[in-house]
C-alpha cells in the first residue's frame, strides 16, 4: 500500500532530493524568491480584506500539503491588520477527487475546519498552484459535505493555466505563463527546506500539481 | 504365436550392459550379443532392467467411485508407473469385506491385463472397526487375499486389532494398518506443529501414528504374528520400528513417494493439492524417512495412490478430499529423493519397489528377480532423462498429483506383463 | 497490495498506512454528513458464509460511506447451502463485475484460495475465516490502542482466553509485534496451540500475574462447547482462572484499556461490570471498526490498478 504521492518519513527526502536536482539543473528558472513569497502573500492578505470589508465572516482553509502553510500565513497577516477573523483550517479533497483511478493510491491530508464552523462564512481557498482547476472542484465538493458558506473565493500563489474547468482564482500571487510539459514547483520552509518557486521541465511521474 | 522381445544393451539393476530375451513369458536368455532371431527388438542402451514394481498399497476407486479411477484407468497408470502389480485396498464402495467383492475387483484386473490386481481385504465388516468380515472366506476366495487393511481408517480397537491379528495366522495372513489413533486426529488438518499453528488448520500430531505403531508390534510380538504398518510418516515412528526389528518382531513398514520428497511448507499455499494422510511432515520427517527406507527399517516404498476428481480438489483446504495420485511418478520420485542422493542403489530399489513388497504380501509370480527362467514381469528404466509432470497427460482418470509443473528425473520406456509389453517406448500397449 | 489475506501481509509502514487513513477518516465520521464519493461505481460483495452480523455490517456501512455499490452474498439459504462450491460462487461473483471481495468463511485459508486460484479478478479481503486470521479486526483493536495509548512501540498487551481457535489472537500477535507492541498470550495450556512457541509473542498460563504490568489487555470468547472436549473441566473453573472481573480489573495499571472483540460471553470471559467499565473501550471498538474498513477499501481500491507490487508469493502450480 506505498502511496506514490506525498509519500510521509522517509520518501519524502527523496522527494527533496529530486526536487533540489531539478531545481539546479539548467531547465529549471526561479521565478519567485523568498522576500517575493512573502510580498505576494501580503498583498494577497489585504486584497481579501479589501475585498470582504474585514475578516470577521472570512474563514480560510488551506488545500494540502503546501496550501495549509500558506493559508497559515495569510491568516497571520490578516489577524495583524484586523481584531476578529473567522479563523484558518484545513480541506483535504482526496476523497472527492475525480481523478483517483489515474494515479497510485494517495494518502489522504489532514482535515481540520474553526470551530465556529463555515455556514454563512466566506470560506476562501489556498493552494500553492492553480493549473487544470480539478482540485478546486474537489474542493467544493469537499465543502457541500461540511456546510454552506455565502461564499467561496480562491487564492493562490501562482496561476499557471491550463485550466481544463470553468474555474478562476480570486486573488492571485503571480500570474505564470507556462508550457505544458513544464513543472512549477513551490518549495516552502516547513515542507521542503527552502522558499521558492522555479519552473522546471519534464514533469515526474506523480508530482504535478493542479 | 508367443511373443518375444529382445532388450539390447540393457543393465540388470544398472550393472553391466547386457541382452536380455523375453520369451514364454520368462526370462529365456541374458548374455552378451544374443540375436534373438524374430523377436522384437527393443534398444535399451544405456537403461536400466528392473523386476516389475509391485504396489502394496493403491486405491483403484471401483466399485463405487469409477468418476475417480477404475481398475481399467489405474492399472494403465500402474504399467505406465513400471508397475506389473498393485494391491487394490478395499475402501471401495460398497468395501471390499466380503468374497464376493474381492472377487470381483481380482477378475476386472485379470480383464484389464495390465498389471496384475491383487485385492486387499477389509478388517472389519463395512470397515466400521466394530466386527471381523469375514476374513477366512477372503482368504479361501478365488482372489486368495492375504493382506487385510481397513485403510482409511485404523483399526483402533485394541481387543479388535488383537483378534485380527491373531485370526490371520491361520492363512498367513497380515493386517496392514492405518496408524491413526482417532481421537487424537478428530478433525486433523495438517502436520501438528508451529505451521498448523500460524495456519489455523487443525494438527495431525506425529504421535497418533506413534503410538499405534507402538501398541500394534507390541500386540504382533504378542500374539506371534505379521503386522505391516501402512504410510509411514514421521521421525519418532521409525524410532519405534528400528527397536521393534531390533527385538526380531514381525513387523514391516512402507513409505509412500511423497512422504519422501515433500514437506508441510507447501500447506501454506493452501492448495488442497497437497492434502494428503498421513500429512506431509517437516523436513526432519522426511531425512528420518530416507534414512530409513536405506537402512531396511522401512521395508517398502507404496504409493498410497488415491486418486479424487477435481471437484473434490478445487475447493477450500478443510472441504477437499485427502490423497494424491502417485503410480505414474513413483518411481520418478524414488530416484530423485534415493538414488540421485546416494542413499539406495538400482538394486536396492528393486529390493524396496518389488521383492519386498511381492513377498510381504505373499504374491507369487512378482518380485522373482532377474534370472534366467524368472518370470518376465519386469521394467525398463532409463534415468538419465527427464520430464515435466502435466497432470493433463496422466492416465489416472483423477489430476490430483502434487508435482504438477515440476520437473522429475527418469522416463519408464517399458513393462513387461510375463513376457508380454503392457508399455513400450513409454507408451501403453 | 491487492489483497488483505493476513495482518502479517503489512509491514510496519503498510500497516501505519492504514492506521493514519483510517484516523484521517474517523474526522470525516464525526461530521453530519457521512458519504465519500470515493469509490462511486465500484462494486464491493460481502460474501459471508459463516454467519456474523456484526463484521458485515462494518464492512457494509465502510463500503456505503464510499459509496460504493455492496452486494450482499449470505451463504444461509443460498445456493451454497444446495452444495454449490466455492469456485462457483467466485466465478459468479467475477461475471457479476465485484472490484473487491469481502469474505468470512469457517474454512481457514479460503480467501487465499479465492485470491489465488485465478478463479477471479477482484480484490479479496479476509473478514475472517477459520481459526486463521481476522486482520482487519486486529487493525480496529490497534487503531483504537494507539487513540487512548499513542505509538504502540514497548507497549504491554495480554491476550486472554482461547487463544488455539482464535483468528483474532493470530493476527493481533502479527500485526501488534509489526508495530512494537509486546504481546503475552495468556491461556490454560490446553486452549494454546503446539508450535505457539515460534509465535513473536511470550505465553503465561496465570492470568494474575501479567495484569499489574499490561497496558491493554483483549479478553477473547470462549465457547462452552470447548469444555465438552475437555479444554477445560468447567465454565466456572474456567472462569475463575481466566475470567476478567472487577477485582481483577484492580490489578491493572490506571491507564490500561480492557478490549473484546465481541460477542462477549458475560460472567464467562469477562464480567458484566468489567465490559460496562470506564476502562473498557469496547463499543469504541465497533465504531473504529468502520474506519479501519473505509481505510482499507480505500487503500485497496481507489488508486489505479493495485497500489504498489503484489507481495504475495507466485502460487507454484497452474491447476488443482
Amino acid at each position: 500500500m506505498t502511496p506514490a504521492h506525498d509519500p510521509p518519513g522517509k520518501a519524502k527526502a527523496a522527494v527533496g532530493a529530486s526536487r533540489a536536482v531539478t531545481v539546479q539543473g539548467e531547465a529549471a528558472r526561479s521565478v519567485l524568491d523568498e522576500a517575493d513569497i512573502a510580498r505576494a502573500l501580503t498583498r494577497i492578505a489585504h486584497e481579501i480584506l479589501e475585498r470582504n470589508k474585514g475578516a470577521r465572516e472570512v474563514v480560510l482553509l488551506g488545500i494540502p500539503t503546501r496550501g495549509v502553510e500558506l493559508a497559515r500565513r495569510i491568516g497571520e497577516r490578516i489577524s495583524a491588520v484586523e481584531g476578529s477573523f473567522g479563523g484558518v483550517g484545513a480541506l483535504d479533497v482526496t476523497m472527492y477527487r475525480d481523478d483517483l483511478r489515474l494515479r497510485p493510491t494517495r494518502v489522504l491530508g489532514h482535515t481540520e475546519i474553526p470551530e465556529s464552523g463555515i455556514d454563512g462564512k466566506v470560506v476562501v481557498l489556498v493552494d500553492d498552484v492553480l493549473f487544470s482547476g480539478r482540485t478546486i472542484r474537489a474542493a467544493l465538493t469537499a465543502l457541500d459535505d461540511i456546510g454552506r458558506p455565502r461564499a467561496v473565493q480562491l487564492a493562490v500563489l501562482v496561476d499557471r493555466g491550463h485550466r481544463e474547468l470553468p474555474i478562476r482564482a480570486d486573488f492571485v500571487g503571480k500570474n505564470l505563463p507556462t508550457a505544458a510539459d513544464e513543472r512549477v514547483v513551490v518549495s516552502l520552509r516547513e515542507s521542503d527546506g527552502g522558499e521558492s518557486v522555479v519552473i522546471a521541465k519534464r514533469e515526474p511521474v506523480g508530482e504535478g500539481t493542479s | 504365436m508367443t511373443e518375444k522381445f529382445v532388450l539390447k544393451g540393457v543393465r540388470p539393476l544398472g550393472g553391466e550392459p547386457t541382452d536380455v530375451i523375453l520369451r514364454d513369458g520368462v526370462i529365456a536368455e541374458m548374455g552378451a550379443g544374443l540375436s534373438g532371431r524374430g523377436a522384437q527388438v527393443v534398444d535399451a542402451e544405456g537403461f536400466i532392467l528392473l523386476p516389475g514394481l509391485v504396489d502394496l498399497h493403491t486405491h483403484l476407486r471401483e466399485p463405487g467411485r469409477e468418476d475417480a479411477e477404475t481398475v481399467e484407468t489405474g492399472t494403465l497408470a500402474a504399467a505406465l508407473g513400471g508397475f506389473t502389480a498393485v494391491f487394490a485396498m478395499p475402501n471401495t464402495d460398497p468395501a471390499a469385506d466380503t468374497a464376493g467383492v474381492v472377487e470381483q475387483v481380482y477378475r476386472l484386473g485379470q480383464e484389464a491385463g495390465r498389471c496384475d490386481v491383487q485385492p486387499i481385504g477389509a478388517v472389519t465388516v463395512g470397515r466400521a472397526g466394530r466386527q471381523l468380515a469375514e476374513l477366512g472366506a477372503m482368504a479361501d476366495s478365488a482372489a486368495r487375499v492375504r493382506v487385510f487393511s481397513d485403510d482409511g481408517d485404523c483399526v483402533s480397537d485394541a481387543a479388535l486389532m488383537r483378534r485380527a491379528l491373531e485370526y490371520v495366522k491361520a492363512f498367513d495372513g497380515l493386517i496392514a494398518q492405518h496408524a491413526q489413533e482417532p481421537r487424537l486426529t478428530e478433525g486433523a488438518q495438517m502436520n501438528e506443529g508451529a505451521l498448523s499453528a500460524t495456519l489455523g488448520l487443525a494438527g495431525w500430531p506425529a504421535v497418533a501414528e506413534e503410538a499405534i505403531i507402538a501398541r500394534d508390534v507390541l500386540l504382533a510380538a504378542h500374539v506371534g504374528s505379521r503386522v505391516h504398518i501402512c504410510h509411514v510418516s514421521t521421525a519418532g515412528s521409525v524410532e519405534i520400528l528400528r527397536w521393534a526389528k531390533a527385538k526380531g518382531y514381525p513387523v514391516t513398514a512402507e513409505v509412500t513417494p511423497h512422504h519422501l520428497l515433500l514437506t508441510e511448507e507447501l500447506v501454506a499455499s493452501y492448495d488442497p493439492i497437497y492434502k494428503v494422510n498421513p500429512p506431509l511432515r517437516s523436513a526432519e520427517d522426511v531425512a528420518a524417512l530416507r534414512d530409513a527406507l536405506a537402512d531396511g527399517t522401512i521395508d517398502v516404498v507404496a504409493t498410497d495412490h488415491a486418486p479424487h476428481p477435481v471437484e473434490d480438489k478445487e475447493c477450500e483446504w478443510s472441504a477437499a478430499a485427502m490423497g494424491m495420485v502417485g503410480l505414474e511418478t513413483a518411481l520418478a520420485v524414488v530416484q530423485q529423493s534415493m538414488v540421485d542422493t546416494g542413499l539406495l542403489d538400482w538394486a536396492g530399489v528393486a529390493d524396496r519397489m518389488s521383492t519386498r513388497p511381492a513377498r510381504i504380501g505373499r504374491l507369487a509370480g512378482h518380485g522373482c528377480g532377474l534370472d534366467v527362467g524368472a518370470p518376465a514381469n519386469v521394467t525398463v528404466y532409463d534415468p538419465a532423462a527427464s520430464w515435466d509432470v502435466d497432470p493433463a497427460q496422466l492416465a489416472s482418470r483423477s489430476r490430483n498429483t502434487p508435482y504438477a509443473g515440476r520437473t522429475l528425473p527418469g522416463r519408464v520406456v517399458a513393462t513387461f506383463l510375463r513376457g508380454h509389453a503392457t508399455v513400450l517406448d513409454g507408451k501403453p500397449q | 497490495m491487492k489483497h488483505l489475506l493476513s495482518a502479517g501481509d503489512l509491514d510496519r509502514d503498510e500497516a501505519l498506512l492504514v492506521l493514519e487513513t483510517a484516523e484521517k477518516l474517523r474526522e470525516l465520521a464525526d461530521r453530519p454528513i457521512k458519504k465519500l464519493p470515493t469509490l462511486r461505481g465500484r462494486t464491493i460483495v460481502n460474501l459471508f458464509f459463516e454467519d456474523s452480523t456484526r463484521t458485515r455490517i462494518s464492512f457494509e456501512a465502510a463500503a456505503k460511506r464510499l459509496s460504493a455499490d455492496v452486494i450482499n452474498f449470505s451463504a444461509k439459504g443460498s445456493s451454497v447451502e444446495k452444495g454449490e462450491s466455492l469456485k462457483d460462487t467466485a466465478l459468479t461473483l467475477e461475471a457479476m463485475g465485484a472490484d473487491a471481495v469481502v469474505v468470512r468463511h469457517q474454512s481457514s485459508g479460503a480467501p487465499h484460495r479465492l485470491a489465488h486460484s485465478g478463479w477471479i479478478q477482484s480484490c479479496v479481503v479476509n473478514a475472517g475465516d477459520g481459526s486463521h486470521e481476522h486482520p482487519t479486526q486486529a487493525l480496529l483493536d490497534a487503531f483504537t490502542m494507539r487513540r487512548h495509548l499513542g505509538a504502540l512501540d514497548g507497549r504491554r498487551v495480554a491476550i486472554v482466553g482461547d487463544v488455539l481457535h482464535s483468528r483474532v489472537a493470530r493476527s493481533n500477535v502479527l500485526l501488534l509485534s509489526t508495530l512494537g507492541a509486546e504481546v503475552t498470550l495468556v491461556a490454560p495450556p490446553t486452549l494454546l496451540p503446539v508450535g505457539v512457541e515460534r509465535w513473536t509473542c511470550a505465553t503465561s498460563y496465570d492470568l494474575d500475574a501479567v495484569l499489574p504490568k499490561t497496558d491493554v489487555v483483549m479478553m477473547l470468547r470462549v465457547q462452552r462447547e470447548r469444555m465438552n472436549a475437555a479444554f477445560f473441566p468447567s465454565a466456572r473453573e474456567y472462569s475463575r482462572r481466566y475470567g476478567l472481573d472487577a477485582a481483577r480489573m484492580a490489578a491493572l495499571p490506571e491507564h490500561a484499556l480492557v478490549m473484546h472483540p465481541g460477542p462477549m460471553n458475560r460472567g464467562m470471559e469477562i464480567s458484566a461490570d468489567v465490559a460496562d467499565s470506564t476502562r473498557s473501550v469496547i463499543v469504541e471498538q465497533v465504531t473504529n471498526g468502520v474506519a479501519i474498513r473505509m481505510a482499507v477499501l480505500y487503500l485497496l481500491l481507489a488508486g489505479a490498478g493495485s497500489a504498489v507490487d503484489d507481495t504475495v508469493p507466485e502460487q507454484r502450480r497452474g491447476r488443482a
